[in-house]
C-alpha cells in the first residue's frame, strides 16, 4: 500500500486555483497544432473538453459508441445544474456551494477539487447561455432557479425537465463547430477497447468500428476518458442501456487506480419496477421534490386508493424525520427512508415496494396564486386545481407525460408511485488535482472519475462537474503535462505496443465468440445485477458482501464457459458489444463488494448495517476511514488498496444532520 | 411476470447496407401489456439467441425518449401508432392480442442501413456542423443575466430546442425531407439574441448542407409535425423559409 | 413553387371574375366586352406571356421537385400508413396538377387558341360567348371540366396555405385567416368555374 499524491497546489483554499492557473506552464499556439489529444466520450465532459481543447488549437479526436455524439447519456439528465450565482439573493456563495457539496458527500471528497468546482460553476452558466442554451426564464427575462436536495438556497438552473439535453446540445454544437472546421475528427459508433501505454505514458487507444467490426489504432499525446458512470453494473438502473465501465476498466487493468468503487448513488424518486421483463428504470427528477410531498399510509398494508386516504392517516415521513430539510433531504437519506418504510410494510402499489409522491397540495397552492393573479374571487376547488395543474405542467410536463406513458396512470389525478433506483456512481478512476489518473497522460473527466462527490452526490452537481472538468479545468491542467511533450513526435501506430494491444483485444473478442454456450449475455447481466443490488445496494452487511464476492466470482466462471454470443466480429454486432461490457461489469462487481467490505463504516450512499446510529442514520468513522480507497489491479481477482488521506483544513468535519 | 399477448412480427432483416433485405415473420408469445415495445423486441431477441439465430439489430440507448437513438417504423408509422412518443416509450398496451406488426427501418437515401433496423443518421450531425451553433469559444461569455430574454421567446426557443434528432420527421415525410429537424435548430437560435450575428449565414449554410446530403424537398404535407415525438412545430419551417429568403437577398454569395 | 402558385391563383381569380360575367345572363354582352378588353389590351397580352412563363415554371419546378423527392427515398416502405399523419390531397399534388395540366391543354385548345390564333373572333364572325355555348353543349366536356375543378379545389386546398408556409408568411395571429381564406378560395373558384359549363349545358344561360 502506498499513499497517493493528489498534487494539490499550495496556498489557501481560495488561492489554489487562481495561482495554479496563472503559473501552469503554457503550450504556444504553434506547438498546440502538433499535439494530438484523444477524447473518449462525447457527453458533457467529453464534448466540452474536446471543443475547448480544439478551440485552443490542439488536434483532437473524439470517440463515442452511439451513432452520434449528441446521444451521450448526459442527454437524459432532467432536473438542473447548480451554480453559485446567487441570482436569487438568498445567501448563496462559492463557499456555500463548496460547503454543501462536501457535507452532501458525507466528508469523503477532496476539498481543493470541490472548491475549484464551486469557483468555476458560475462561468458554466455564462458559457451555456452564450451558446444559446434555452434555460428557463422569468417574465422579466432573467434566469429562473429552483432548489434541489441537500441545500437551502435556490441555485439550480434548468430547462424544464430536459436540462441535460439542452446542456449537451450546447456542448455538442460547439463540438460540431470544431468538427466542421476540421479541428476535431469525430468517430461515432466506435468503442474504445484498450489503452496503449508506451514507456509508462498513455499514448493511444484501440477502438472498434462498430459498423464494420474493424479494430483501429489511434495515437494521442494524451488520452481523456470521459466515458460516464458504471451504474449499469446493477443491470437495472436509470442509465442508458449502453452505459458501461469498459473504457475505465480497461484503463484500470492497465495501471489506473479505481477509487471508491462501492460509492454508488441510489436515487429516491424513480418509477418502481413493474416486472421481470424490465430493461431499465426511469428517473423522476429530484426537482419534483420541490413540489411533491412524499408519504405512505400510517396503517401498514392499507389498500385504499391514495386519494381516499384522509390527511391525518398519511405519514409524511421525510417531513416528520427531517423537519429542517423535509422532502429536500439528500438522496441517500431519502432513499434509505423509503426503503425503511417499505421494509416495515408500509409500501404501496401492487408490489408494496413504492411510496407516494403527491403534488395535490402544491397544485392547490399554485392554483390559488394563479387565481389571484387572474383576479378570480372565491374560485371553487375545481378551478383552483385546474389552474394549479397548468403551473405544474409547465414546470414538469415532460416528466408527467413520461410517467403516464410508462405506468398508464395519470399523475395529475393520482400521486406518483416511486421507489429508489441506481442512478449515479461517485466512484471512478482515481485522479489527481489535474484530473490525471495514475497513468501519466491518461485523464478521466466527468462521471468517469471519482473526484468531487465523495460518498454521495448532491442533485444537479454532476452536470456542473462534467462541464467544469471539460470547459474550465482540463484546458489548463492538461498544459502542465503537454508542455513537456512538445518534442514528442506522433508515434507510428505500427509500434509494437499498438500491435500488442490490438492483439489482446482481438483475442478477447475471438474468445467471447468461441464459447458458444447456452445462456445469453442478458442472463448473466441480470444475475449480476441481482447480486450487487441485494448485497451492495442500499444497505450492506459483512456477511452479505463476503458471500456476494464468491457469487460474483462463480458467475464470472460461468460466463466465460457458458455465454452465447451470436454472429461474428467483423460486422455490426450489438450482442458482442454487450458481451464485452458485461465481462467487465463482472470484474467491477467483484471489486465493488471488496471495497464495500473493506470500508467498515457507513457514509453517504455506502450504508453498512453494522454501522448506524440509534435512529438509523449513517455512522461514519473519520478516524479510520477519512480516505479515498484507490484500488490497483494486480492480476485477475487481485486488487491492492492505496489510500489518499483526506485532509479537512477549511471545513469542520461533523456528523451530517438534516434535522 | 409474463403477459398474455401473442403477436406476429414482420421484421426487416438486412445484413448490411450492400446486402438485399427482406421482411421475415416471427412469433412472440406471452407479452405483457406493461412491456415497452423494445422490451418486446428483447424477448424476441432472447428467443433467437438461445436458438443460435442472429438477433435483430436495432438502435436504442436511453429508453426514456430523450436520446433520439431508437428509430423503428412500426405498422407504417415512425415510432408506431401513438402520437408524441418515441419507440422506446411505446408500450405494448397500445397493441392488441393477435395483431400483426410490421417493423421497418427509417427509409431515406441519406440514412443508409447499418444492419436490420439500424440506420446511419450522421447526415444530421454534418448539417449541425455546417452552422447549427453560436460561434462562441469557451471563456468568451459575459454574465448570463446581462442578456435578458423575454420569457415568450425563451419558451419558443426551448420548444424548438426539444428536438431529439431522431429522424422520425424524415422517415414520415413522403419526400424524406429534413426540414423539420433543420428548422428546429435554425429557429432555436434565430429566436435568441445570441443567435443573431450568424442568423442568416447559418440558415444559408445549413440548408445548403441539407440539400447536399440528399434529403427531399418540403411540400408541406405536415407529416413530420404529426409524427414528431417532441411536437416540433411546422411554424419553425416557416420561420426558416423566411430567414432563408432574407439570407438569399442579403448575403453576398 | 410558392410564388408561381400564388401567381397562378391570382390569375385564376381574375379569370374567374371575368367568366362569371356570363351569370349576368345578358346574352353574353358584358362577358364579350370583358373578353374583348382582355384580347386587345397590350398590358394583358404582356401578362399572358408572364402567365405562361409562370405556369411553365410551376410545371418545371413541379417536375424537378418530384424527381428529387423520389430519389430521396429509393426504397419504399412495405407497410405505410400515411393517412395517419397527412391528407391525401397534400400528398397528391403532382397527380392533381397533372390532371390540371391535361385539362389546361384541352381548355386552351377550346378557347385560347380560338380566340388568339384564329380570326374567328377578332373578325367578329364569332364571339367567345358563343364559342363557349358550343363547347359546353358536349356532355363529355362538361364532365371533364367538373372533374378538373375537383382537382383544382384539392390542389388549392393544400396549395394556398402551403404557398404561405413556403414563403414563410406565417404568424400565429394570421395563420387562421390564411387557412380560412385558402378553404374559401379552393371552394369558391372551382365551384364558380364548374357552374359555367353546367349552367350552359343545362341551358340556364341564354
Ligand atoms: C436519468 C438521469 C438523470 C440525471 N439528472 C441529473 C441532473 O438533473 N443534474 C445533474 O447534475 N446530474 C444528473 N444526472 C447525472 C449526470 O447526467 C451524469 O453524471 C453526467 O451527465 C455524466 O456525463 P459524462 O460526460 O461524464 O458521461 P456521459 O454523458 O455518460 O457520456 C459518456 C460518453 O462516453 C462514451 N463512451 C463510454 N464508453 C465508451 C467506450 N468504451 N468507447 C467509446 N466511447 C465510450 C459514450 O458514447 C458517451 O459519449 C442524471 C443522470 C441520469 C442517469
Ligand atoms: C391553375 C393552375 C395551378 C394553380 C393555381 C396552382 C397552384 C399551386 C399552388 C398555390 C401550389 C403551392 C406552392 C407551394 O407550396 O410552394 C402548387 C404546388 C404544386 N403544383 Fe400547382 N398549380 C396549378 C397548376 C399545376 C400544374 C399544371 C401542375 C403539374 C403539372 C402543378 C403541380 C404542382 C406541384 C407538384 C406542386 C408542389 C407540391 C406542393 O407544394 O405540395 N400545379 N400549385
Ligand atoms: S424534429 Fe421531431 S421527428 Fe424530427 S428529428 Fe427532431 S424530434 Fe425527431
Ligand atoms: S432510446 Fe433514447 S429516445 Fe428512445
Amino acid at each position: 500500500m502506498s499513499i497517493l499524491d493528489a498534487k494539490i497546489p499550495e496556498g489557501t483554499l481560495e488561492q489554489k486555483w487562481t495561482k495554479f492557473r496563472s503559473s501552469v506552464p503554457l503550450v504556444n499556439p504553434a506547438n498546440k497544432r502538433n499535439l494530438e489529444v484523444i477524447v473518449v466520450g462525447s457527453g458533457l465532459a467529453g464534448a466540452s473538453a474536446a471543443a475547448s481543447l480544439a478551440e485552443l488549437g490542439y488536434k483532437v479526436k473524439v470517440f463515442c459508441f452511439q451513432d452520434s455524439p449528441r446521444r451521450a447519456h448526459s442527454i437524459a439528465a432532467q432536473g438542473g445544474i447548480n451554480a453559485a450565482k446567487n441570482y436569487q439573493n438568498d445567501g448563496d456563495s462559492v463557499y456555500r456551494l463548496f460547503y454543501d457539496t462536501i457535507k452532501g458527500g458525507d466528508y469523503r471528497s477532496r476539498e481543493a477539487n470541490v472548491y475549484r468546482l464551486a469557483e468555476v460553476s458560475s462561468g458554466i452558466i455564462d458559457q451555456c447561455v452564450a451558446q444559446g442554451v434555452p434555460f428557463a426564464r422569468e417574465y422579466g427575462g432573467m434566469l429562473s432557479n429552483r432548489s434541489f436536495g441537500g441545500t437551502q438556497v435556490q441555485r439550480t438552473f434548468y430547462a424544464a425537465g430536459q436540462t441535460g439535453q439542452q446542456l449537451l446540445l450546447g456542448a455538442y454544437s460547439s463540438l460540431e463547430r470544431q468538427i466542421g472546421m476540421g479541428a476535431v475528427k469525430m468517430y461515432a459508433r466506435h468503442e474504445m477497447l484498450e489503452t496503449v501505454t508506451i514507456d509508462g505514458k498513455c499514448r493511444g487507444i484501440i477502438a472498434r468500428d462498430l459498423t464494420t467490426g474493424k479494430l483501429e489504432r489511434h495515437f494521442g499525446h494524451a488520452v481523456l476518458l470521459c466515458t460516464g458512470g458504471y451504474g449499469n453494473v446493477f443491470y437495472l438502473s436509470t442509465n442508458a442501456m449502453g452505459s458501461n465501465v469498459t473504457a475505465a476498466w480497461k484503463a484500470h487493468k492497465k495501471g489506473a487506480h479505481f477509487a471508491n468503487p462501492c460509492f454508488t448513488q441510489i436515487h429516491p424518486t424513480c418509477i418502481p419496477v413493474s416486472g421481470d421483463h424490465q430493461s431499465k428504470l426511469t428517473l423522476m427528477s429530484e426537482s419534483l421534490r420541490n413540489d411533491g410531498r412524499i408519504w405512505v399510509p400510517k396503517k401498514a398494508g392499507d389498500t385504499r386508493k391514495p386519494i381516499d386516504i384522509p390527511e391525518e392517516e398519511r405519514d409524511y415521513y421525510l417531513e416528520r424525520r427531517y423537519p429542517a430539510f423535509g422532502n429536500l433531504v439528500p438522496r441517500d437519506v431519502a432513499s434509505r427512508a423509503a426503503k425503511e418504510r417499505c421494509d416495515a410494510g408500509f409500501g404501496v402499489g401492487a408490489s408494496k415496494m413504492a411510496v407516494y409522491l403527491d403534488f395535490a397540495f402544491n397544485m392547490d397552492r399554485y392554483g390559488k396564486i394563479e387565481a389571484s393573479k387572474k383576479g378570480l374571487e372565491n374560485p371553487d376547488a375545481h378551478t383552483i386545481r385546474e389552474l394549479g395543474k397548468g403551473v405544474v405542467k409547465e414546470k414538469y410536463g415532460n416528466l408527467f407525460d413520461m410517467y403516464q406513458q410508462i405506468t398508464g396512470e395519470n399523475p395529475y389525478e393520482m400521486p406518483m408511485r416511486i421507489y429508489p433506483a441506481v442512478h449515479y456512481t461517485m466512484g471512478g478512476l482515481w485522479v489527481d488535482y489535474n484530473l490525471m489518473t495514475t497513468v501519466p497522460g491518461l485523464y478521466a473527466l466527468g462521471e468517469a472519475n471519482f473526484s468531487d462527490h465523495g460518498a454521495n452526490r448532491l442533485g444537479a452537481s454532476a452536470l456542473m462537474q462534467g462541464l467544469a472538468d471539460g470547459y474550465f479545468v482540463i484546458p489548463y491542467t492538461i498544459g502542465s503535462y503537454l508542455s513537456k511533450e512538445i518534442s514528442t513526435k506522433s508515434i507510428d501506430t505500427n509500434h509494437e505496443a499498438f500491435t500488442k494491444a490490438e492483439q489482446e483485444v482481438q483475442e478477447k473478442l475471438t474468445k467471447l465468440l468461441a464459447i458458444k454456450g447456452t445462456k445469453s449475455v442478458d442472463y448473466f447481466h441480470k444475475k449480476l445485477g441481482k447480486i450487487i443490488w441485494n448485497e451492495c445496494g442500499m444497505s450492506r452487511t459483512e456477511a452479505g458482501l463476503k458471500k456476494s464476492i464468491e457469487d460474483v466470482r462463480a458467475l464470472q466462471k460461468e460466463f466465460w464457459s457458458d455465454v452465447i454470443v451470436p454472429g461474428t466480429a467483423d460486422e455490426f454486432n450489438p450482442e458482442l458489444e454487450k458481451a464485452g461490457r458485461v465481462a467487465d461489469f463482472l470484474e467491477l462487481g467483484e471489486l465493488m463488494c471488496i471495497d464495500a467490505l473493506d470500508r467498515n463504516e457507513s457514509c453517504g450512499g455506502h450504508f453498512r448495517e453494522e454501522f448506524q446510529t440509534e435512529d438509523g442514520e449513517a455512522l461514519r468513522d473519520d478516524e479510520k476511514y477519512a480516505y479515498v480507497a484507490a484500488w490497483e489491479f494486480k492480476g485477475q481477482n487481485q486488487f491492492e488498496l492505496h489510500k489518499e488521506e483526506l485532509k479537512y483544513e477549511n471545513i469542520k468535519i461533523a456528523q451530517r444532520s438534516y434535522k | 411476470m409474463s403477459g398474455n399477448m401473442n403477436l406476429t412480427l414482420k421484421v426487416w432483416r438486412q445484413k448490411n447496407n450492400n446486402a438485399e433485405g427482406k421482411l421475415v415473420n416471427y412469433q412472440v408469445k406471452d407479452i405483457s401489456p406493461d412491456m415497452s415495445f423494445l422490451e418486446m423486441m428483447d424477448v424476441l431477441n432472447e428467443q433467437l439467441i438461445v436458438k443460435g439465430d442472429e438477433p435483430i439489430a436495432f438502435d436504442h440507448d436511453c429508453r426514456e425518449g430523450i436520446c433520439g437513438m431508437c428509430s423503428l417504423y412500426i405498422n407504417g408509422r415512425p415510432h408506431g401508432p401513438k402520437d408524441r412518443v418515441t419507440t422506446c416509450q411505446l408500450h405494448m398496451r397500445s397493441f392488441e392480442d393477435g395483431q400483426t406488426i410490421t417493423i421497418e427501418p427509417w427509409r431515406a437515401a441519406p440514412f443508409p442501413i447499418v444492419k436490420d433496423l439500424a440506420v446511419n443518421r450522421s447526415a444530421f450531425d454534418r448539417i449541425i456542423a455546417s452552422g447549427g451553433y453560436v460561434s462562441v469559444n469557451t471563456g468568451n461569455a459575459q454574465d448570463a443575466n446581462s442578456l435578458p430574454i423575454g420569457k415568450e421567446d425563451a419558451d419558443l426557443s426551448f420548444a424548438a430546442a426539444a428536438c431529439i434528432g431522431c429522424g422520425a420527421c424524415v422517415a414520415a415525410c413522403k419526400n424524406a425531407s429534413a426540414m423539420l429537424f433543420v428548422s428546429a435548430k435554425v429557429s432555436q437560435l434565430a429566436l435568441l439574441p445570441q443567435g443573431q450575428p450568424e442568423r442568416y449565414l447559418r440558415v444559408h449554410n445549413m440548408v445548403a448542407k441539407m440539400d447536399e446530403e440528399g434529403f427531399g424537398n418540403c411540400t408541406n404535407t405536415g407529416a413530420c409535425e404529426a409524427e414528431c415525438p417532441k411536437g416540433i412545430s411546422l411554424s419553425n419551417i416557416a420561420r426558416m423559409n423566411r430567414d432563408y429568403f432574407v439570407a438569399g437577398f442579403a448575403s453576398d454569395n | 413553387m410558392g410564388i408561381t402558385g400564388l401567381f397562378l391563383i391570382s390569375f385564376l381569380m381574375v379569370h374567374c371574375f371575368l367568366n362569371s360575367l356570363i351569370f349576368i345572363n345578358d346574352g353574353g354582352e358584358t362577358f364579350n366586352l370583358g373578353a374583348e378588353f382582355m384580347a386587345k389590351n397590350w398590358l394583358i397580352r404582356a401578362m399572358e406571356i408572364v402567365l405562361f412563363g409562370g405556369l411553365l415554371w410551376h410545371i418545371i419546378q413541379a417536375a424537378i421537385l418530384t424527381r428529387e423527392n423520389k430519389k430521396a427515398r429509393p426504397v419504399a416502405y412495405a407497410a405505410s400508413n400515411p393517412s395517419a399523419n397527412s391528407k391525401w390531397y397534400s400528398r397528391s399534388m403532382g397527380l392533381l396538377g397533372t390532371i390540371l395540366l391535361i385539362f389546361l391543354i384541352i381548355h386552351l385548345r377550346h378557347f385560347w387558341v380560338v380566340s388568339r390564333f384564329t380570326d374567328e373572333i377578332t373578325s367578329g364572325r364569332e364571339t367567345l360567348f358563343n364559342e363557349m355555348k358550343e363547347v359546353f353543349s358536349q356532355l363529355w366536356v362538361v364532365i371533364l371540366y367538373c372533374l378538373a375543378m375537383v382537382s383544382l379545389g384539392y390542389h388549392l386546398l393544400h396549395g394556398f396555405k402551403s404557398a404561405f408556409q413556403t414563403l414563410g408568411w406565417n404568424h400565429v395571429k394570421y395563420n387562421a385567416i390564411i387557412e380560412k381564406t385558402g378553404v374559401i378560395i379552393s371552394i369558391v373558384l372551382p365551384v364558380l368555374f364548374a357552374a359555367m359549363p353546367i349552367a350552359i349545358y343545362m341551358g340556364l344561360i341564354k
